[in-house]
């Protein structure tokens, strides 16, 4: 450009615009928050799985990376994606979780966490993470260990001793029937496990959500539980219940032997699945015969009244 | 006649519980405005409990009596108590005919729950706990009591997700000096020593109000909360 005066006078006109520009968006409406926080210190926790030692303070960036965008960088499960989510990203800080091998109310194990994270939870947008090693997943549960003061206060629960399994009986079946009806599961897992039980349709979880029992005839042998996918897990969820949703814990009330019942009695639930358990009900005609009560070892609990049972 | 000192310093000690001063705070709970009118609730889906109400009962939200009088108000000593005696025996909470009964309780932080299922069906005891661990356990019937406790004061609300309708409250407190407002609304804490004492008066729906109260001796002092209705 010449350097002429008109063209200084464009050069100064066309600075003042810019900078007019530049100062405009002070006055502009306010933009909603939608992070990313600052970076707040968290406290320094260990988590141990087997032989390896989990570091929260090496997790951070795994976090924010994969993590926080759902449950959020205060993992309080306010990530930017829980809108659109359901059922909603886990709160860390209420330190209440699904999948324990410990008692109501506990906190889970280290290991608990660890398996969550690597096993995902089915039916829902928590994915199966086996992108990580063993080493990072331990940083990552050591990281949400920082996200609640529960850890730093109280030890996690004796976990659920699981006997060993007693071998898969027609009698077994039909003892695990006869509990499902006393204890009244049917009351929300309906009389074919099938989620359509008469308190079904109300249930909500500790966050207000409306949640669903499990659907017991969905799936096929892939058929996974939110906690799990052997007959230990299955045992633990009942045990252990699934804290923060409708799903008691029957720890009181069903003795180890009997829960191994129900478990078998479960199986012949998920009509689809080629398991030992439908094997066995099917070479006994596909019918469950009706539980003949032996030398009585169960505690003398009076059956409840006015019950279908329903089923086979 | 001679003075007996031995006799005086013996009537000392049969006296001295007298001479300890011990005041009393009294008083009334109601309520200003038109209260919502609570629902009948159908026990349809639970025949062994239906049959034990000849009429619906409603929910519990707001219960109120004659004269503008609010029931189920826990007023209890927030600040100035001692608050460290937790009490041995347990306070018990009981499931008959669907219902939570009494509809609230209050413990001390520490002191034993005992749940009782006294009807013929299931119950889950669910106590949406925040400030104390969530937990959630299945009580068939003929079951022994649970037996729990909670070390966090703070207002729990119960539930049972088998039977949605039942509503209950667990308030637990740091102190011992607490007074659930029945029929009429009256609460009275008794056994307070001299001293200056915040009572706070709590509604499941009306919140939360306080009042500063001074006991010099042995006096009764009288004291009122009204609490406005809410629309809906």
């Amino acid at each position: 450009m010449k350097h002429t005066k008109r063209n200084s006078f464009r050069i100064g006109v066309g600075c003042l615009a810019l900078a007019a520009l530049c100062i405009l968006p002070l006055y502009a409406q306010d933009v909603p928050d939608v992070g990313p926080h600052p970076a707040t210190p968290r406290p320094v926790m260990e988590s141990h799985i087997g032989k390896v030692t989990g570091h929260s303070s090496r997790a951070a960036y795994d976090y924010r990376r994969y993590c926080a965008g759902c449950h959020g960088d205060l993992g309080d499960g306010n990530g930017e994606n829980a809108t659109w989510l359901d059922p909603k990203p886990r709160d860390f800080t209420a330190a209440v979780f699904k999948c324990r091998s410990t008692p109501t109310g506990t906190l889970p194990t280290d290991e608990d966490l660890f398996n969550t994270i690597g096993r995902g939870l089915t039916n829902s947008n928590m994915p199966i993470w086996n992108s990580f090693d063993d080493q990072q997943r331990a940083d990552l549960v050591a990281y949400i260990k920082t996200f609640s003061p529960r850890w730093e206060k109280e030890k996690p629960g004796e976990p659920i001793k699981v006997p060993s399994e007693p071998p898969v009986t027609i009698e077994s079946i039909s003892h695990g029937k006869a509990l499902f009806t006393k204890m009244e599961c049917w009351k929300c897992h309906g009389p074919q496990g099938k989620g359509d039980g008469p308190s079904a349709p109300t249930l909500t979880d500790s966050k207000d959500q409306p949640i669903r029992p499990y659907d017991f005839s969905s799936g096929r042998d892939d058929s996974r539980f939110k906690c799990g996918s052997t007959n230990a897990d299955l045992y633990r969820i009942f045990m252990a219940g699934v804290d923060g949703t409708p799903m008691p814990s029957f720890a009181d009330n069903i003795q180890p032997n009997d829960a191994w019942d129900l478990v078998h009695f479960l199986r012949t639930l998920q009509i689809h699945r080629h398991g030992k358990e439908n094997e066995v009900l099917k070479t006994a005609g596909g019918k469950i015969p009706p539980y003949v009560e032996k030398q009585s070892n169960i505690p003398s609990i009076q059956p409840a009244n006015g019950v279908s049972g329903g089923g086979r | 006649m001679r003075t007996c000192n031995p006799c005086i310093a013996v009537a000392v000690v049969i006296l001295s519980p007298a001479l300890m001063l011990a005041g009393t705070i009294s008083g009334k709970v109601t309520y200003t405005g038109t209260p919502v009118k609570q629902k009948p609730i159908s026990m349809a889906k639970e025949p062994s409990c239906e049959k034990q109400h000849a009429t619906p009962i409603t929910t519990e939200t707001v219960v109120t009596g004659a004269n503008n009088s609010l029931e189920n108000v826990v007023v209890y000593i927030s600040a100035g108590g001692d608050e460290s005696n937790v009490p041995a025996q347990a306070v018990t909470f009981t499931q008959k005919g669907c219902q939570y009964v009494p509809h609230v309780i209050a413990l001390h932080t520490g002191q034993e729950l005992h749940v009782v299922n006294g009807d013929q069906t299931s119950h889950n005891i669910h106590p949406m706990a925040k400030a104390n661990p969530e937990w959630n356990k299945s009580q068939p019937p003929g079951a022994p009591p649970i037996v729990q406790k909670f070390d966090n004061a703070e207002f729990i609300s119960v539930k049972c997700q088998i039977h949605p309708w039942m509503h209950g409250w667990f308030a637990v407190l740091k102190t011992n000096h607490y007074s659930i407002t029945g029929d009429g609304g009256a609460f009275s804490l008794p056994n307070l020593p001299p001293g200056k004492y915040t009572v706070t008066a709590w509604h499941e729906d009306y919140g939360t109000q306080t009042q500063d109260v001074t006991i010099t001796g042995n006096e009764t002092k009288s004291i009122d909360f009204s609490f406005k209705a809410k629309a809906f």
